[in-house]
């Protein structure tokens, strides 16, 4: 058996040697290198575009919006992103005209030497002017004003969020040259399938005659879900117009200038219980920023509504929520994706509630938190893998939650501590997958090969981005066949090799197309037991069983697709159902320090149970939980975009900060399995849950050291002590 | 100009302003060093320089003239990998892989240095080291391990 | 990466004195010592088309010498030199601390005490220290030598007041002629480690035996154009008893001298908050 054991990881020997090639190590011979010029104005008419005559012009390639041969747009959801801005631009750094040159210097140079006019439009930069929605929801349950009416008390607040830098190592990074009448993509992505899309509306081609492959992907947390669609295309329109492969790598400061990030969120509640703390009415509106373009944010919006209730059965509830257009670069895809944001307000509201009832907030969450056979605000029916409240438990009692809370009660009183101490909780859910019936909509399909000289190969378009799929992939298909997990390989993904198995995002990787491999894997299993009698043994036996079942051919297939389980029920028009095939769940405990001196915040230890169904490599879905963790911590201390005119003016590593060896705490993992009867092994997702609820944790840490809550992230020094003051 | 890099010496004849990232990556054809940030910032263009850690995007290949660097390159292979690399498998100190070269020219610097290996100061030594992936907790559990002699 | 390698010229004196010739014939020449902030520029495209002149190679600027009235410190002398050195370890602990917080190692083995004060950032990490030991930036130029005090080195954001032609080629630290009674170097940063101040302190003081304060130095940085040394407030505290009236006094005094301002780090409004807490903790001898 291999499922629950700490395979090492696959890629790990190249990676450690620095043999493993990421997009820039890739020798391409003849390779030019592009680069971008971009709007210097939020919003504006373009009026001119000229070239300095004295440059020289032909040794370079340039491209603008004319150059595309099929529709200028980045195919997502909506149709409304051009590839290269035409005529009008709606945020900062946004493309505008692409540079290639066989000098990556004089590429840069060339960048210079274009001068763009504009006839300056006026901006909108505050989410709650503006008029333009991208996208909005309702969720409603029961009777909300009976609920508030018969409330003892109501409580109220408003919380925000900032945006929020990926800030993967690996800066975005794609090549394209054409081959045999085929346009290769290849580069840092995390959607193979997502970019093929883009592709094929902006070249006008068959999917015959694009492939897309996968680089060594040095981190993307959401960042490289939708980005290199974009820079796919930018890179493919200089390639082909030079005839000759052109590579697109982002430095740092363009990078965290242009690219994606969390959506700024303000969230606000109004919140009805009994003077027992039992909750009533849930009444909350929820408004992000978007950016100047649709790309994801009515996803991402969706999944931070259908979170914003929290891990609590109420009995009447209504979420409003929108997403609108600033005149600020496009926000994406980031771990969590909406959910930390809705996530962070209805954990922290949950002190403001505890003072109004002087209640602690745990008796309160313990009072409410969904247990088995709860109900959902969308009316869904938790009857299985319902593991928050052990969650919350485990993550109390590991972290002596209420005992340091009255130290550190003691702690504070004494003016002479240098220090004021606090422990602070949180707890959430996390939808897996695709949102209500996205799953259905993707179709995903995954699949084992078994070649005719037994070689196993799992074929699947989720890609290793540091998370441990191919490892976890190996692992599964392993238990799923019986044999050695080292009898398998991962095919590299390749839109011309691997099925499209979905995006690799939305906590799916494991246990949706984990589940399609299992089960594409038990396919494989009973054709050997069919035509060969049983599963081989041995690698000899492997050989001949699988020259028998190939019958000649040079390779078997065995391919399956999603299935929607048949009790699963979502309504789109409504969004009643089930949001979710289901949920994982975590609680944090944050124990920190605030020097008094500098109200610089230390934290001092992370006690973190999280319920992922199965663990199928403990020492992997370990690495999701700390990292992912340590981003929260990020976001809640630390990092924050300063925007001016609509442009990150923080943009580089020296001032956009993010935690270093020296800001992390140590961490205790308690991994909680509550198996998910349709997960492979019981599995649930693991990759965003842990980026969920550090930041309200933290706050309610900072709350208990300081007596103050800040409704805002991040909680600097400087907000906590103006806060004091 | 000559410098020694891994132990050979070798003649660049490039731009002297180049920078030691560039010349390591592209002349010598060394691309486990990896660029993060251009910033001196990241560490992930982590090589040695004389036995010390250094950002080489920081580092215009002149002023590297008759020193020695050693790379990535430098430890041990994918089939034979040294104790330190064992100890980031076993451990789980590599996710992404993007900082892991860097990472691990600093830990070997600060590990062959004589540096202590207890969780403190461990976690100092590597301060000019981001990691996005892992949260440090298993890099740092990586460097006690091989410092400790465990597999 | 911006910088283009083949656009630069590279000059590379074996000598102060040639570095000094070579860089009266061409005044345009960047100085270069350790890098570590003029390759941020470079990498950003800035200075392409640049003569550069590295200073790498006047080994005479790389060494740390123990005379008898102080510590000269080559200008090329790494912050990573200067916290392994058992004299300045022993004598000058607020300049040891202070270099322990540039960067990270990797910073700290390339940045250099003379390219961080010809640097001129309001947030050097060194100056406050540098300010409290009343260092001597000595100087080299086409008119021979000069010593230029620490209080007079820096005219403004990213300038000095060295002329033209002119460079460091020493940092002078003089022994305190008595052991100070307390010394203390914060410095509060973006984060734990790897930070750019928002606000630095470095505090000297001498108590004499009848409990009054025979002298105090002390600095911030961060907190003005340049570093910054509080001298309405030393004045007011030499021959006074550390009380709270006196303290809280010090700390009204200490607005008169600096002048922080919001950015992209922190604000006016924390930076003076903090650093008031410092100076009062310091003075208490409630900071370590």
């Amino acid at each position: 058996m291999s499922v629950g054991k700490n395979e090492p990881r696959r890629d790990g020997p190249a990676k450690l040697t620095g043999r493993a090639l990421y997009l820039d190590d890739v020798a391409i011979p003849g390779c030019w290198h592009g680069v971008t010029v971009r709007s210097t104005v939020p919003h504006g008419k373009i009026k001119s575009i000229s070239y300095d005559p004295s440059f020289p012009w032909d040794e370079c390639v340039v491209v603008t919006a004319k150059d595309i041969p099929g529709k200028n747009l980045v195919a997502l959801i909506e149709a409304d992103q051009p590839l290269l801005a035409d005529g009008i631009v709606r945020h900062r750094e946004e493309a505008i005209v692409l540079i290639a040159h066989a000098d990556r210097a004089t590429a840069y140079e060339a960048a210079k030497r274009v001068k763009i006019e504009y006839e300056a439009l006026p901006p909108v930069f505050d989410m709650e002017k503006s008029e333009k929605i991208f996208k909005s929801f309702l969720i409603s349950r029961g009777d909300l004003d009976a609920g508030f009416a018969a409330a003892d008390v109501v409580v109220t607040g408003e919380y925000r969020t900032p945006s929020q830098e990926q800030a993967y190592i690996e800066n975005n990074a794609i090549a394209a040259y054409e081959e045999d009448g085929v346009l290769i993509v290849t580069g840092s992505l995390q959607c193979p399938y997502y970019v093929l899309k883009a592709m094929k509306q902006i070249f006008n081609r068959g999917e015959d005659k694009i492939r897309v492959i996968q680089t060594v992907t040095g981190g993307g947390f959401g960042g490289k879900e939708e980005y290199p669609s974009m820079l796919a295309g930018h890179a493919a329109l200089l390639a082909l117009k030079a005839g000759r492969p052109v590579k697109i790598v982002y430095d740092r400061h363009e990078d965290m200038a242009a690219t994606t990030k969390r959506h700024p969120a303000v969230v606000r509640h109004r919140t009805g219980l009994t003077k027992d703390g039992k909750l009533l009415a849930q009444d909350i509106e929820v408004v992000m920023d978007g950016g100047a373009y649709a790309t994801l944010s009515a996803v991402v919006l969706s999944r931070g509504t259908l979170h914003a209730a929290g891990v609590y059965e109420c009995p009447n509830v209504r979420v409003k929520s929108k997403v609108v257009m600033t005149h600020t670069p496009p926000n994406g895809a980031f771990r969590g994706f909406g959910a930390p944001q809705t996530l962070f307000a209805v954990e922290l509201h949950w002190e403001k509630i505890a003072d109004a009832l002087k209640i602690d907030s745990l008796t309160l969450r313990q009072r409410n938190i969904f247990k088995l056979g709860s109900t959902t605000a969308t009316g869904q029916h938790l009857l299985e893998s319902v593991g928050a409240e052990e969650c919350l438990q485990k993550t109390v009692k590991n972290s002596k939650y209420a005992a340091k809370r009255k130290e550190y009660d003691r702690w504070n009183k004494n003016p002479k501590n240098p220090t004021w101490k606090g422990i602070g909780l949180s707890v959430c859910h996390h939808g897996a997958g695709f949102t209500g019936s996205g799953e259905v909509y993707l179709a995903s399909r995954a699949g084992i090969a078994l070649t005719k000289t037994g070689e196993l190969i799992v074929l699947a378009a989720s890609t290793e981005i540091g998370q441990g799929t191919n490892t976890m992939f190996a692992q599964v298909a392993s238990d799923a066949l019986g044999v050695p997990a080292s009898w398998f390989s991962v095919e590299t993904p390749d839109t011309h090799k691997v099925p499209d198995s979905g995006p690799t995002v939305a906590s799916r990787t494991c246990m949706i197309v984990g589940g399609l491999v299992s089960r594409a894997t038990k396919d494989l299993k009973r054709a050997f037991e069919a035509e060969h009698g049983r599963v081989p043994r041995t690698t000899a036996e492997l050989k001949k069983a699988a020259a028998a079942l190939c019958q000649g051919a040079p390779a078997r297939r065995f391919e399956v697709q999603y299935e929607k389980p048949p009790d699963v029920t979502w309504d789109d028009a409504t969004y009643r159902g089930d949001a979710y095939g289901v949920y994982s769940y975590a609680a944090i405990v944050v124990d920190l320090e605030i020097d008094k001196l500098t109200y610089e915040v230390r934290v001092r230890k992370v006690t973190t149970a999280q319920d992922i169904g199965k663990a199928i490599n403990p020492l992997l879905a370990e690495g999701q939980v700390i990292g992912g963790s340590t981003q929260g911590l990020g976001w809640a201390l630390l990092e924050e975009p300063i925007f001016k005119d609509g442009v990150m003016i923080n943009a580089t590593f020296t001032n956009y900060v993010i935690p270093t060896s020296l800001d992390t705490p140590p961490f205790e993992v308690i991994l909680v399995e509550k198996p998910y009867s349709r997960g492979p092994f019981g599995a649930k997702g693991v990759g965003e849950l842990p980026m969920d609820i550090p930041g309200p944790a933290v706050a309610a840490a900072v709350k208990h050291a300081t007596g103050r809550l800040i409704p805002t992230l991040p909680q600097t020094p400087e907000r906590i002590s103006r806060a004091l003051q | 100009m000559k410098l020694t890099v891994n132990g050979k010496k070798k003649s660049f004849k490039g731009a002297p302003f180049k920078r030691l990232i560039d010349a390591l990556r592209e002349d010598f054809a060394l691309t486990g060093t990896k660029e993060g940030c251009g910033e001196g910032e990241c560490g992930a263009c982590t090589v040695l320089l004389d036995g010390e850690p250094v950002n080489s995007c920081l580092i215009p290949v002149c002023q590297a003239a008759g020193r020695k660097v050693e790379t990535i390159e430098s430890m041990g292979a994918p089939e034979k990998l040294s104790k330190l690399q064992a100890g980031f498998l076993a451990c789980g100190g590599a996710q992404c892989g993007i900082c892991t070269p860097g990472m691990l020219m600093t830990a070997h610097a600060h590990l062959k240095g004589g540096g202590k290996c207890d969780d403190a100061s461990v976690r100092t030594a590597l301060a000019g080291n981001l990691c996005r992936c892992t949260g440090y907790q298993d890099i740092v559990k990586s460097v006690v391990a091989a410092a400790k002699g465990k597999k | 990466m911006r910088g283009d390698a083949k656009s630069m010229t590279v000059l590379s004196p074996r000598s102060a004195a040639e570095a000094v010739k070579t860089y009266a014939k061409v005044p345009t020449a960047l100085p270069l010592a350790g890098g570590t902030d003029l390759m941020v520029g470079w990498n950003l495209g800035q200075l392409n088309g640049r003569a550069v002149l590295d200073l790498s190679r006047v080994a005479e600027w790389r060494r740390i010498k123990v005379v008898g009235d102080g510590v000269d410190l080559g200008s090329l002398v790494t912050h990573a030199q200067i916290q392994a050195h058992p004299v300045l370890r022993k004598r000058f602990p607020l300049l040891v601390a202070a270099c322990a917080t540039v960067g990270a190692a990797q910073i700290q083995n390339r940045g250099t005490i003379g390219g961080n004060i010809a640097n001129a950032s309001p947030a050097g990490d060194t100056f406050p220290a540098l300010a409290v030991y009343e260092a001597t930036v000595r100087v080299i130029g086409p008119n021979g030598r000069r010593a230029v005090p620490m209080s007079e080195i820096f005219a403004g954001v990213k300038k000095t007041t060295l002329k033209p032609g002119e460079l460091i080629e020493a940092v002078f630290l003089p022994f305190p002629d008595q052991t100070p009674t307390r010394g203390v170097f914060r410095k509060v940063g973006t984060r734990a480690a790897q930070a750019i101040s928002k606000t630095m302190f470095a505090g000297l003081i001498w108590t004499a035996k009848n409990g009054e304060l025979a002298d105090a130095r002390l600095a911030f940085g961060s907190l003005a154009p340049t570093v910054k040394r509080l001298y309405a407030v030393e004045g007011f505290l030499r021959g006074r008893r550390l009380t709270d009236v006196s303290i809280a006094a010090a700390a009204e005094l200490m607005t008169n001298d600096v002048s922080p301002i919001d950015d992209i780090r922190s604000t006016r409004e924390y930076r003076l908050i903090v650093s008031r807490n410092l100076l009062i903790a310091f003075l208490k001898g409630e900071v370590k």
